[in-house]
Order: C-alpha cells, then structure tokens, then sequence
C-alpha cells in the first residue's frame, strides 16, 4: 500500500463520516445550518480523494483538466447563481430541478460507461453481469429521478396541467406497458450489451418517469420531490458500482435511505399513504358533485371593518398559506402584526405541516420577513387554543382550514389534520375569491356565521388593514 | 480505484450505507423537512465523483467524445451539488438570525 492509497482511504472515511453527522445535523434546527456546511466540505473532501487517488496512479490527462475545469465551472456558476437568484416562493420546484439534475450526471455517466466499457469498472464473468446490472439500474433510476422532477417542477410552477386522459384507469395500462418496455430492453442489453437496448431503455424509463409523475396532483408534488430525491440517492449508488466508487455506493445509498425516510415522514404529515400518492392519481379529481356546488350565505366585509374587530381583540392568530407567499405579503403582515402587539394584542401563527407547499416551507417563508421564530406554532400546539382565540385571519390558505376534512366522510380530504379556526370568535379569510384551493374542493367554512370573507389580493388587504388599523390610532400606545 | 473494490466489498458497502441512512433521520421537526430535504438532494450530486471518474479514465486512453460527456454530467452533478448546498443555507440562514434579532427590539 503506498502512501496515496493510504491518504485517499483516510480522505474516503473522512468524508464519510462528516457526511453521515451532515445529514444527522440537518435533522435539528440548532446544527442545521452547520450541518449542511459539514456535508459540504465532506463532498469537496470526496472529489479530492478522487484526484489524489488519479494523480498517484494513472495521472491524469491535460486534455482532461480542461474538460474537468470546464464541466466545473458552468455547472456550479450556473448552480450558485440559480441558488442566489431564486425566490423563496419557488422552493420545491428549485429541489425538483436541482434533484433533477443530479439524477441526468447518474445517467449520463452510466451511458458513457455503456458505450465505452473501458471506462468503467474492468471485470470478466459476474463482473460483466454486475456492471450491466448497475449500468441498466444507473440509466433507468437516473432518467426517472430526471424526468419525473422536470414534470414535477412544471407542475408546481403552473407550465404542466393534469391531462384528461390521465385521470383515467388508461394511465395505468400506459405506464405498465413503459415498465415493460424498460424490463426488456434492460434484458437485452444486460444479457447482449447492444446499443439498440440502451437506447430502448433510456427513452423506456425516461417517459416512465413522465407518465407516473404527471398523474400526481399539485398538493402531493412535495411528496414527489422527496421520493426522486431518494431516487437519486439509488442512481449515484449505481453509478458507484458502475465506476468502481466505495464512496459513491456509500453516500448514495445513505441520501438514498434518508430520502426515503423523510418522504414517510411528509406523508405522516399530510396524512397520506405513500401508495395513494402514487397511484392515486390527482386528489379532487373524485370530489364528489355536493363539494362542487355554489356557495351560500357567505358574509363579505371591508378592511375597515376588519381593524375594527382587531382593534378590540384580546387574541389574534394568523393563518398563512402559500397565497400570502405568492402576493409577497409576509412582510406587510409582519407589520399588522407589530401594529397589534404594541396595542398589547397577543399574537401568534398557526403554521399548518404542510402549509406553503411543502412541510416547513412556511417557516422559511415567514423567517424571510423577519416574523420571530417563537410565534409559529405548530398545529397541534395551537389547534386547542382556538376556543380561546378572539380574531383569526386566513391568509391564501384554504384546504388546511377546510371543516369537511373533520366532519364530511365523503370529502376527499377527510382525515387530513387541520386547523379548527372555525372555534374561534371571529374569522376572516383574506382571498381574491371564492375558487377552490388546491386540492379543488369547496371549503364549508367560508359559510360558517362566523366566517367573513375580505376579498382582494393579501397584500393590499394587509396594507389596507395596517392603514386603518394606524387611523384607528391601534399601536400608537407604546410606540409613541 | 476499482482494483480494491470487489464486488463482495461493493454490497457490504451499499447495505451498511443503506442501514446508516436510515437511523439517521428519526424525528424531523417540519420546519425542517424543506431545507433537509434540499441539503440530502446536494449530497446526492455526489455523482460527481463518478462523472470526475469517467473523464480521467476518458482521458487516459484519448476518447475526446467521452470526455465531453464525461464533462457534462460533471456540470448537471455540480449544479445540483453548488445549487443545493447555498440554497439550503440561503434557507437555514433565515432561521438562525431569528434569536439574535429578538433580542435587539427587545
């Protein structure tokens, strides 16, 4: 064993084991931040065991350094500007994108491997056998993580909509015949290695991957996003085994498992079934004819009369959904919500799991504008207090405050956890209008006495509200 | 770097890798799930390894077409890996100013 052997084993287990205490620390949120810095050395310190390991044993060509250089600094200029550039809003979409990403370098290199053998792991008999069975694992995962997350991205920014035709029973016999379509040309190309069945297989799994994800209704793509994110986990195992990397198999079989881990965990959260969610197709696309019926007997009122209720409030919890995230309002809403505090007004945020479009994307949100940390409150901790809440305001949320998921068995969304702020005095829900919520279903609290709707865009309804409310004189007390 | 590595040792690998990554995510508070999702999806544009591996081993015996692909990939695994790791601390970093700033107005 000469020295560089040595060095690039003790850089190996290193950066394995800074990665598994990165991933371990991303769990919590006082060593989160640090965390993700220690995963991040931990792959720098991986990419150079890699070069150490090349520059003591074959060298490495300067023609190689170039292409290296170069794959280097459009892919990571690229990477830190898209990190930079992208609003806190697009989040699970940016994860897909990234995620995607990820998964196309497996599959890219898998092809390389396939249709230049020398480059890859070098063995005869089984090892032929294994490395055709990594190289067809590393093509199909890698081009179902890459085009289920480009179809999941479009999804969540609006550019995709659910097909007629595959909200039908005929999506299920398409992407059987795409699974079989992959199996063979991953037999053929495991057992003869010809071109024809690589192509076959890529194309194969690539659609797969469209087809599965493009049935997946909105409210379920975060879910998506953290399954293809263990998927890419699987494809950069494989393609450890394809190039011969112990540390590949290592790091991609951990993110692997941890994907799959936190994608039960978001189910847990939004009380779904991992199974549902897949083959379930789009929730609402069954909501029965009695959810899409007209409203009735709704009460509408101004931002005037809103203050008003405000000003005499002892207790005033706000309900944030992504709506409010998408009119940018959070910091508008953090200034109402200063405005009342120094009237003495208690006030708090009731933080949804799965409010903003993936679980603790609200908090994220809300940190952007500065809204302290100890008045998000979890739903469980605060869904008893309602009773005793004087004032709720619904801002762009609709399904997390939907009754029907509580008392209407015949709701798609019965058995969803969510906010009880009908048992509040007041209710205001601040919407454009009256259009279902993402799931597409009609929210019965909207009809409730105590409910009244303050139409118009969040952000100037807050603005409005912040203006009447200072009219009022509401905050002068101990600003001023 | 595959002369070490048999196929046996390869398994042994992936499995106690597997078992790893499974204890180490136990209870996630959902503020979390956002960015530690994000942060596991940078870890897994680890693939830059293998896409490093393709374009030496390219390198060495002159295959100019494999090197591009090779490059390629190294691009789509950076932009997931440089992506991901400074967005999630563009997200993490918002929760940690939190306390800090509590104290000042108060």
């Amino acid at each position: 064993m000469t020295a560089a052997v040595v060095i690039k084993y003790a850089i190996e287990l290193v950066a394995v084991l800074l990665l598994a205490l990165g991933i371990k620390g991303l769990s919590k949120v006082r060593s989160a931040r640090a965390a993700n810095q220690i995963a991040a050395v931990a792959l720098a310190l991986a990419v150079l065991g890699v070069l150490i390991n090349f520059l003591s044993t074959s060298g490495i060509d300067s023609s190689a350094w170039l292409w290296i250089i170069g794959g280097t600094v459009v892919g990571g200029l690229l990477g830190a500007i898209t990190s930079q550039r992208v609003p806190m809003t697009a989040m699970p979409e940016t994860v897909a994108l990234f995620n995607g990403c990820g998964g196309m370098s497996s599959l890219l290199v898998a092809l390389g491997v396939a249709l230049d053998p020398l480059a890859g792991s070098d063995g005869e008999g089984t090892g032929a056998l294994v490395a055709g069975i990594s190289i067809v694992v590393s093509v199909f995962v890698g081009a179902i993580t890459f085009s289920g997350s480009v179809v999941a991205m479009g999804k969540l920014q609006g550019w995709l909509d659910t097909p007629a035709w595959m909200q039908s029973k005929l999506r299920h016999v398409i992407n059987i015949g795409l699974a079989a379509v992959s199996l063979v040309a991953a037999i053929a190309l495991i057992a003869s290695g010809g071109d024809q069945g690589l192509w076959l297989l890529v194309i194969g799994s690539s659609l797969l991957g469209i087809g599965v994800t493009l049935s997946i209704g909105g409210a379920d793509m975060p879910v998506v996003i953290s399954l293809l994110n263990s998927y890419s986990g699987v494809a950069a195992a494989a393609a450890g085994f394809v190039v011969g990397s112990q540390m590949l198999i290592v790091a991609g079989a951990m993110v692997g498992a941890a994907g799959l881990i936190l994608t039960q965990v978001m189910c847990n959260a939004m009380n779904r079934s991992l199974v549902n969610v897949l083959f379930g197709g789009a929730l609402g696309a069954s909501a029965s004819a009695a959810d899409q019926g007209e409203y009735q007997g709704i009460t509408s009122c101004s931002a005037e009369e809103c203050a008003l209720t405000l000003e005499t409030a002892q207790r005033v919890v706000f309900v944030p959904g992504y709506g409010l995230a998408v009119a940018q309002a959070q910091h508008i809403l953090r200034e109402v919500a200063e405005l009342l505090e120094a009237q003495g007004i208690d006030v708090a945020y009731a933080i949804h799991p799965v409010a903003g479009r993936m679980p603790g994307h609200m908090n994220v949100l809300l940190a952007e504008a500065d809204v302290p940390y100890e008045q998000l409150i979890e739903m469980e901790t605060i869904n008893p207090e309602f009773p005793r809440t004087d004032v709720v305001i619904v801002l762009g949320a609709n399904d997390v405050v939907n009754p029907q998921a509580r008392n209407d068995s015949s709701s798609p969304l019965y058995g969803m956890p969510v906010l009880n702020v009908e048992e509040a005095t007041t209710v205001f829900v601040v919407k454009r209008g009256l259009s279902a919520g993402y799931a597409g279903i009609k929210n019965s609290l909207f009809e409730r006495p105590n409910t009244s709707m303050v139409f118009g865009d969040a952000k100037k309804v807050l603005s409005g509200l912040a203006q009447e409310l200072r009219e009022l004189g509401v905050g002068k007390a101990k600003v001023g | 770097m595959n002369d070490a590595l048999s196929l046996n040792d390869a398994l042994w690998v992936l499995l106690l890798g597997s078992l790893l990554g499974l204890e180490l995510i136990g209870k996630v508070p959902p503020t979390l799930h956002t960015p530690l999702m994000s942060g596991a999806n940078a870890i897994s544009g680890i693939t830059v390894l293998a896409a490093l591996t393709l374009i030496i081993k390219a390198g060495s015996s002159g295959n100019g077409g494999l090197m591009a692909l090779g490059a390629v990939s190294l691009g789509f695994a950076l932009f997931n890996v440089i992506g991901g790791f400074l967005v999630t601390d563009r997200m993490l970093a918002m929760f940690s100013r939190k306390p800090a700033r509590q104290k000042e107005k108060r």
